[in-house]
């Protein structure tokens, strides 16, 4: 199918919608009535037709506008996008895994033509057709990683690995839940994730790092992540917290339906396959409350995981002063029934709410 | 003199060890303040006879008793920002064969730590022991600034002036703790310093 690309903003006047085609497609991250930290790996070897797992990489109705609100981001501070001296091989990597991979799985947007180190990559949706020499940086107008990940949708790290760890050595980071990649740049991975709480007791990050290890080229993984967020802002960076932490205090039980978001990140590992790098493709999708109540099963359900959701998981999320409006609205959705598994909204098949 | 427990913490806070005197051709010693004692506990006049002693008083007299110990190099420096071009130059002439201790505030180990790493020092190489103060060296994540002896929590940065409050995630590519707007989500609701220890 051709996707209708959305004008629509993630600032200001917050005009970033979802189609029904997209909400049906959410990735909805609870599997079950609960929720708690674990070590939620899986092959990414597609998925149905149609779902957010089915391509490498996600393109949908948001991709033009996620991409102009990157270049704003990047505008108002360039340190978001950061890569060590030692990182220009692993660019090149997730350049051609990209292009590769976009040609192939989505040939009516992107083309990507190889001559030898010839290289011709047309992106329509964005209107570019550049030509140049694969591995010659002077040949793009940015850096191999900026120039492909201001054209694809999502944040990207891009980890080095040695002495059996990773280390979070470049990224194009401007949709991060909370996280600055300009202070955690150069940090392994128990440092920059020491901030969460309860895994690491749980031994979780001992046990992803040995996974995320021996990832091989071409067996990709994936995991969902989530938050909540007020308004559409996909820029919930700590950098500018000082000036969007003020929105989390503007929701009231008249607008809450529409202002509060689940955010899910869809997060990919690849081996890269020159500078035996990963990359950890972060990519972010919000939807609003009362969108996500269009579902029944996801209304009873998230009602559930919400309020049994552990204090100190609410508090690192930021949401824990607003959990109590957002029970009051979601209670309304949860009449008792039980929920089918897995994380799919099952809407032909799921009851109607009896309330 | 007694030693300061910093509370268990956050993964990527560093831990400080306490120095040792160990075998080298070279000996590098960087310390401010109350540093000095850690410095003259492991001095041995061998150990002297190849050290160089960088020193930064801030306002203490130590300055005295390290000198007597005869290191081959001594230098007494106004402030770390002063001396960190001598310690690159130092380092850029360091052996495979030299030792660094490193001692005092957290903030001086961290950037001579850092100043060692980029020079590559193995990290095997180097030795730390905290003296003296537990005031931090932070970063405002917001406007990128460094405030430096950071004692209370929350603070004033010391650039763009807003209110932070002192986490304990650290960065050692900046030597720097980060810090992060404490009234966001109520403007004006600052609530009073207190010590970043209790
Ligand atoms: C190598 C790729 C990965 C990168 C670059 C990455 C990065 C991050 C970052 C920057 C944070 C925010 C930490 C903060 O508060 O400052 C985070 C949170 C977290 N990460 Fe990872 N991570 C990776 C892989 C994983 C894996 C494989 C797991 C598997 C269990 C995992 C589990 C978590 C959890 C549970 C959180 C807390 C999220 C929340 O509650 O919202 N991460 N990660």
């Amino acid at each position: 199918m051709t996707i209708q690309f959305n004008d629509e903003t993630f600032r200001g006047d917050y005009s970033f919608k979802n189609s029904d085609w997209a909400i049906q497609r959410f990735p909805f991250p609870f599997h079950e009535d609960s929720y708690m930290y674990s070590v939620n790996m899986e092959q990414h070897r597609g998925g149905p037709k149609g779902s957010i797992y089915e391509k490498r990489f996600d393109v949908d109705e948001h991709y033009l506008a996620e991409m102009r609100d990157r270049a704003m981001v990047l505008d108002d501070d360039p340190l978001r996008c950061q890569s060590l001296p030692h990182m220009t091989l692993a660019g090149w990597d997730l350049l051609e895994l990209i292009m590769v991979s976009k040609s192939e799985d989505y040939p009516d947007l992107f083309e990507l033509h190889r001559n030898g180190d010839q290289w011709r990559w047309i992106n329509k949706p964005m209107g570019i057709d550049d030509s140049f020499t694969f591995l010659d940086a002077a040949t793009l107008p940015y850096g191999p990683m900026e120039y492909i990940t201001r054209q694809a949708q999502g944040d990207f790290a891009v980890l080095d690995q040695r002495d059996d760890n990773l280390w979070m050595d470049a990224g194009m980071i401007t949709t991060q839940a909370d996280w600055s990649l300009d202070f955690d740049i150069g940090m392994n991975f128990f440092e920059w994730h020491a901030p969460v709480p309860l895994a690491h007791e749980k031994g979780i990050f001992v046990r992803a790092l040995k996974f995320l290890l021996n990832i091989q080229q071409g067996a990709p993984a994936r995991r969902l992540n989530w938050t909540m967020t007020v308004n559409p802002l996909l820029d919930t960076s700590p950098e500018n917290y000082h000036k969007w932490g003020v929105q989390k205090t503007e929701i009231t039980p008249e607008n809450i339906g529409s202002k509060q978001h689940l955010r899910v990140e869809l997060q990919t590992f690849f081996r890269l396959p020159r500078s035996n790098a990963l990359v950890f493709p972060i990519r972010c999708y919000l939807c609003n409350f009362q969108d996500l109540m269009s579902m029944p099963k996801w209304g009873r359900r998230l009602h559930r995981v919400i309020r049994d959701l552990p204090e100190e998981l609410a508090t690192y999320k930021g949401f824990i002063d607003n959990r109590p409006m957002m029970l009051d609205y979601l209670e309304k959705f949860d009449d008792g029934l039980p929920t089918s598994p897995g994380i799919w909204p099952e809407f032909e098949t799921e009851p109607p709410l009896q309330k | 003199m007694s030693k300061f427990e910093f509370p268990k913490s956050i993964l990527s806070r560093p831990v400080w060890g306490t120095l040792e005197p160990r075998r080298g051709l070279h000996h590098l010693m960087i310390a401010d303040a109350e540093g000095a004692e850690a410095i003259l506990d492991v001095a041995t006049p061998e150990m002297m006879e190849s050290a160089h002693i960088i020193f930064i008083p801030k306002g203490t007299d130590y300055a005295k008793r390290l000198r007597a110990l005869n290191p081959a190099q001594f230098y007494d420096g106004p402030s770390y920002a002063a001396s960190v071009t001598r310690i690159q130059r130092v380092l850029l002439g360091a052996k495979m064969s030299t030792q660094v201790y490193l001692s005092g505030t957290e903030s001086l180990m961290g950037q001579a730590m850092l100043e060692c790493t980029n020079a590559g020092i193995p990290h095997t190489a180097i030795q730390t022991e905290h003296r003296g103060s537990t005031a931090r060296r932070m970063q405002c994540v917001h406007c990128k600034g460094f405030t430096e002896d950071v004692a209370i929590d929350p603070f004033v940065c010391s650039h763009c002036g807003l209110n932070l409050f002192v986490r304990d995630h650290y960065s050692r590519r900046y030597a720097a703790y980060q810090g992060v707007c404490v009234d966001a989500e109520d403007p004006g609701n600052v609530p009073p310093s207190k010590g970043i220890y209790p």
